[in-house]
């Protein structure tokens, strides 16, 4: 919202008052002004009145004309111009020779061979209005050679209020309310505004109005006519267009600048479709032509003002375009209501159509202020037009009545909340400034909150102690820590995990961490030829492309593995991310934090690859929670896994997740000679994994035994069972030192390493032990190749 | 016989002169005090010498005996140190000058700001919390005094979900569960509530280089019984001098957040400038940072924690934004498009 500083001192003597430092102060301790300051009518200076006391045709230039003007001079000038409205006896405003407007100084020019020794000029030229269409006609009495800026209030400072900074104060949508907000930053007195006595009309016919639904609060209007001024005065139009509305004719312009002024919506009908003013709802959905021309679909929520059952406007959003003022209209009915603020932001939203009024009404604006706004209305109207005649009392139903909010606290309340010392009479004078009543017994204040601020804004203690600091300025605050008593503070043991797991495998591993998003985009999904699964849903997505969410980070990282596949010939990517795996029992979506990695390899087989990833996965364990894992052969359920080599992944008892291959298909179109494994684990689940700590074991200062033994065997699981079910303490390492395929099958040979605490040991003990393994496996049809190599 | 003697002491010095390698040096030593060597065999001639002639030339062949080996053991010697030095110099001299390979991992820009934020606020006692991304109504509007119909609600274009859930539009989601979760410590031992908690939050709108539908907050809260707005300037004017790594200064300015009264729009001085005013601040020295508070009594109650006996302060700090101003990010797409040309960058910075 665009706020003149001229209008403001309509209000508020600021003379002596550095009107910058003021706007500045306004944008910290009210809302925020944003940095753009307008200095309006700076860029132009030396325009004076001019009046047109000749014209002839150019004798070659159908546009142009040769003017003699009068500018207070002793002799008139010559002025070659290409408005077509000039005409003998015409003010204007004229630029003399030296004049500047903007960037450029009038001086003696040429055109179409006649010398030009100054300029008319439009009001867009000098920026008071948008109107191009000629040059400026001046109606005012004012004699020429009188500089333009001593007629009209064209010298202004214009700033712009963020609109968001706004949403709870319905007093500021509105110069008088800012005005009040300035007053009491400058310490000044607010001017009471001046208004017509509507008292003298109260022998007049009072209109037919009847509030019939409760989402009206109030609603006041006021009948008139006989209006004789067609064009607003010039310093209204300025400030209209100076704060971002054009302006159009007298009464539109009138409601408008009431509406800049007070912040309160008028709408002026045509008082022969206004007989019998009803305000309600409509049991049907209809549509009603608002007077732009557009159909809109009203339903029963919209509130609606009618004549009598036809309505004539939609409340508070726009009026109809059949009770428009038209040219015949002699009667209008000024409407001055307000209405409830939910109902018309709903209604907004729905006719998806916000308009000045609307914006205000959605704050829920003061009922207090319809009737000050009519005798506002009233005293500018007859001000200006002095045949201008009200001819209705006015006609006020009042259903709902503004909260009346008083508050109770003490000035300790104020010490705690601010921590920092503000005198009593501080806070008196401050809280009044801004229109509160205050009393203050002792150490005790009752405040009552003025109505324009209590429709919603101010309604608890903690809003005043808003209202005492943001006037004290938050720079003047002496700033301290708080004195809180000490205790350890524990990392939950997720996070550390989470931590510690990046860093292995950033650091260890080399691998990049990046985000995904959280849906599936249908697209990406789609070019790889990764199914959409069947998840829970976004409703109201703006973008089309995404809807489901996803269960599993995989398929996301896939999609930006695709995106990266000419970054490098191999490396390795991981996410930490949340997937939702439907819903839970309880209706509420199963959330899970999950990491994921996939290697990514031009060079490496797919075989060495997945041990890759199978170490990575077995360091972390091992490194975090000093156990080791576990795996089972899983079935492939996913469109994006291969059907081979998916195993899930247990550590200490927990199912901490997966991992496999690409799906061939998929893998094919990220990239067609690459290999990529992929795997995803809980991080939740692997938080839960009691870390097994470190079990230190003094080393054995009597001599080892070393033993390799050679097994035909398709997998190691079996031979590693076999040891395990020896449990020989005795055993001090295992390790696979060859495996190897032929005729005979696939042979591993693992070497067993024995020790002793105490003592040495002898090959007899030894001989028992690998005996028992080696017969355990025998059973499995697992034969001992080559004997027991010691 | 001492001709013999010296005889045999002058044929061994010259084939020794003539050694050159180990095998070379072996062959004489078994060739000279070998078994049947020249200097074993000289002793076997003393059978035929008279006691007198036996002691003198047995001292002598001893003598040679020692002169011989002490020889081959110095050769021994210089032939090893032959060799190292020769090994020394078939070693290469390397170019130090080729660049380096860094084979290295990389953080995500967020994990990097969003571990010195939660260590600044670690150091000042603060616990780091973690919270679900998929939020009821109560907990991310209703909880926090934004009531259905709010005009609150407008700025935030909430995604839902079709069981009836949504995608968090802020991290204030998670502040009635914390509230809650350390009430009773709070009242029954006295301990303030001090957590932060990072997440990532989402808004239904359409992204370009300033605008991203899913992005980081850090929340943070402090109840007790007297904290105040003087305390809540001092932690955020720390907070983000720490952050920053230099002396911030701040500035608060009302601003309208439901779940915050007095609610603030903190701005902290142009980084760039230092608050002359610069393009980046559009000249106004200051930039808009993050949204701050005293809480709201009501979110306090929601909380289950009596507002006339405690206060508090939130605040609500930009992840993205931080990260996107810390490392110079312009397009805030870059920061979840996976794209490793941009994300490789992001080394440990602690």
């Amino acid at each position: 919202m665009l706020i003149s500083m001229n209008w403001i001192s309509d209000f508020v003597d600021l003379s002596g008052i550095d009107k910058m430092k003021l706007i500045s102060q306004f944008s910290l301790s009210t809302a925020e002004v944003e940095n753009e300051i307008f200095h309006k009518g700076n860029d132009i200076e030396g325009i004076v009145v001019a009046e047109i006391r000749s014209v002839e045709d150019h004798p070659e230039s159908r546009k142009l004309h040769l003017l003699k003007v009068d500018i207070g001079e002793s002799e008139l000038v010559d002025v070659v111009c290409g408005a077509p409205n000039v005409r003998v006896g015409m003010k204007t405003a004229f630029a003399k020779l030296g004049a500047r407007i903007g960037e450029i100084t009038i001086a003696p020019r040429k055109l179409a061979g006649y010398t030009s020794f100054g300029m008319c000029c439009s009001e867009k030229e000098l920026g008071l209005s948008d109107n191009n269409d000629g040059i400026m006609d001046i109606t005012d009495d004012v004699v020429p050679g009188t500089d333009l800026k001593s007629v009209y209030d064209i010298d202004d400072i214009v700033f712009e209020v963020d609109n968001k900074s706004l949403t709870n104060r319905p007093d500021l949508w509105g110069h008088y309310g800012i005005a009040r907000e300035i007053a009491a930053l400058a310490g000044r007195d607010l001017k009471p505004l001046d208004t017509a006595d509507l008292s003298v009309y109260e022998r007049l016919d009072k209109i037919d109005l009847k509030i019939e639904d409760p989402l009206c609060q109030r609603y006041s209007c006021l009948q008139f006519g006989n209006i004789s001024v067609h064009k607003s005065p010039v310093n209204m139009r300025i400030r209209l267009y100076y704060c971002g509305m054009r302006a159009l004719n007298f009464l539109a312009d009138l409601t408008n600048y009431l509406m800049l002024e007070m912040g309160q919506p008028m709408h002026a009908f045509d008082s022969r479709k206004v007989e019998k003013i009803r305000i309600k709802r409509f049991d049907k959905p209809f549509t009603f032509r608002t007077l732009d021309g557009v159909d809109r679909p009203i339903d029963e929520n919209t509130l609606m003002i009618c004549n009598g059952d036809t309505p004539v406007a939609i409340a508070g959003i726009m009026g109809g375009l059949d009770s428009e003022i038209v040219e015949d209209t002699s009667s209008l009915t000024l409407e001055s209501a307000t209405f409830d603020a939910a109902s018309i932001r709903k209604s907004t939203v729905r006719l998806s159509h916000r308009t000045d009024a609307s914006m205000r009404y959605e704050k829920s604006l003061d009922p207090e202020m319809t009737v000050v706004a009519v005798a506002r209305f009233v005293k500018l109207l007859t001000d200006i037009d002095g045949q201008a005649q009200v001819t209705s009392s006015l006609t006020d139903e009042y259903a709902y009545h503004y909260p009346q909010v008083s508050l109770n606290f003490n000035k300790a309340f104020v010490d705690r909340y601010t921590g920092i010392e503000i005198e009593n009479d501080t806070i008196v004078k401050t809280l009044r400034s801004l229109g509160f009543g205050v009393s203050l017994k002792g150490d005790d204040f009752s405040v009552s909150v003025p109505s324009w601020r209590a429709t919603k804004d101010v309604t608890i203690k903690a809003d005043i102690i808003e209202e005492i600091t943001r006037i004290y300025g938050y720079d003047n605050f002496d700033v301290h820590t708080a004195a809180a008593p000490l205790y350890p503070v524990r990392s939950a043991q997720e996070k550390t995990d989470e931590d510690r797991i990046k860093d292995t495998l950033v650091k260890r591993y080399s691998m990049h961490e990046l985000h995904s998003y959280i849906w599936a985009y249908y697209d990406e999904y789609r070019a790889l030829g990764i199914e959409i699964e069947n998840n829970v849903e976004l409703i109201n997505a703006t973008n089309p492309n995404i809807k489901t969410l996803r269960r599993s980070i995989v398929p996301t990282q896939l999609c930006q593995v695709k995106y990266n596949t000419s970054y490098d010939s191999d490396f390795a990517v991981f996410e930490v991310g949340r997937v939702v795996d439907g819903l839970r029992a309880d209706g509420l979506c199963d959330e899970h934090k999950k990491l994921a990695i996939t290697l990514y390899s031009k060079n490496k087989e797919t075989e060495q690859l997945y041990f890759e990833l199978r170490d990575i996965l077995a360091v972390l364990a091992d490194d975090i929670k000093h156990e080791a894992l576990t795996f089972e052969r899983a079935e492939a359920t996913h469109s994006y896994q291969h059907p081979k080599n998916l195993n899930k992944i247990f550590c200490a008892g927990h199912l901490l997740g997966e991992m496999g291959i690409v799906n061939t298909s998929v893998a094919k179109k990220i990239d067609k000679k690459a290999a990529m494994v992929y795997a995803e684990i809980d991080i939740e689940e692997f938080a839960k994994i009691k870390n097994a700590g470190i079990l230190y074991a003094e080393p054995s200062k009597f001599p080892e035994i070393e033993i390799d033994l050679s097994f035909v065997s398709d997998t190691y699981a079996p031979i590693a069972q076999a040891i395990k079910n020896a449990d020989c303490a005795l055993i001090k390492n295992i390790s696979v030192v060859d495996t190897y395929k032929d005729d005979n099958g696939r042979s591993i040979t693992i070497r067993l390493i024995f020790s002793h605490p105490e003592r040495t040991l002898t090959k007899e003990e030894v001989l028992e032990v690998v005996n028992r393994i080696a017969s355990e496996l025998e059973e499995k049809n697992i034969k001992l190749k080559n004997g027991v190599q010691m | 016989m001492s001709e013999k003697t010296t005889e045999v002491r002058l044929a061994f010095l010259s084939a020794l002169e003539a050694v050159e390698t180990a095998e070379d040096l072996e062959r004489i030593r078994v060739e000279y005090i070998g078994k049947k060597g020249y200097v074993t065999e000289l002793l076997k001639e003393m059978k035929s010498l008279s006691n007198e002639e036996k002691k003198t030339f047995g001292q002598a062949v001893n003598v040679l005996k020692n002169e011989v080996n002490d020889a081959i053991a110095e050769k021994r010697e210089a032939l090893k140190q032959k060799e190292i030095e020769l090994e020394n110099s078939r070693m290469p001299e390397f170019d130090i000058s080729m660049p380096a390979t860094l084979s290295r991992g990389s953080y995500h820009p967020i994990t990097l700001v969003q571990r010195q934020c939660e260590e600044i606020f670690r150091s000042m006692g603060f616990t780091v919390e973690d919270y679900s991304e998929i939020v009821s109504d109560y907990e991310c509007f209703e909880s926090l005094n934004i009531p259905k119909n709010h005009p609150a609600r407008d700025m935030q274009d909430t995604y839902y979900l079709d069981n009836g859930q949504l995608l968090k539009t802020q991290t204030s989601a998670a502040q009635n569960t914390i509230y809650k979760k350390y009430r009773d410590q709070l009242v029954n031992e006295g301990k303030p509530i001090k957590a932060i908690f990072p997440g990532r939050c989402f808004r239904n709108e359409a992204t370009d280089a300033c605008h991203e539908n899913t992005f980081f907050q850090m929340e943070g809260v402090m109840v007790d019984k007297n904290i105040s707005i003087s305390n809540l300037i001092f932690f955020m004017k720390t907070m983000l001098s720490e952050v920053f790594q230099k002396d911030i200064k701040v500035r608060l300015r009302p601003g309208f957040f439901p779940f915050v009264e007095p609610g603030f729009e903190l701005d902290i001085s142009c980084l760039i400038c230092g608050g002359e005013g610069c393009p980046s601040c559009k000249h106004s020295g200051w930039l808009e940072l993050c949204p701050c508070g005293m809480i709201h009594p009501e979110v306090l109650k929601a909380g289950g924690i009596d507002p006339e006996e405690y206060t508090g302060f939130a605040f609500g700090l930009g992840l993205t934004r931080l990260a996107m101003m810390k490392y110079g990010v312009k397009d805030i797409r870059d920061l979840n498009s996976g794209s490793l040309k941009c994300l490789d960058q992001f080394t440990d910075d602690k």
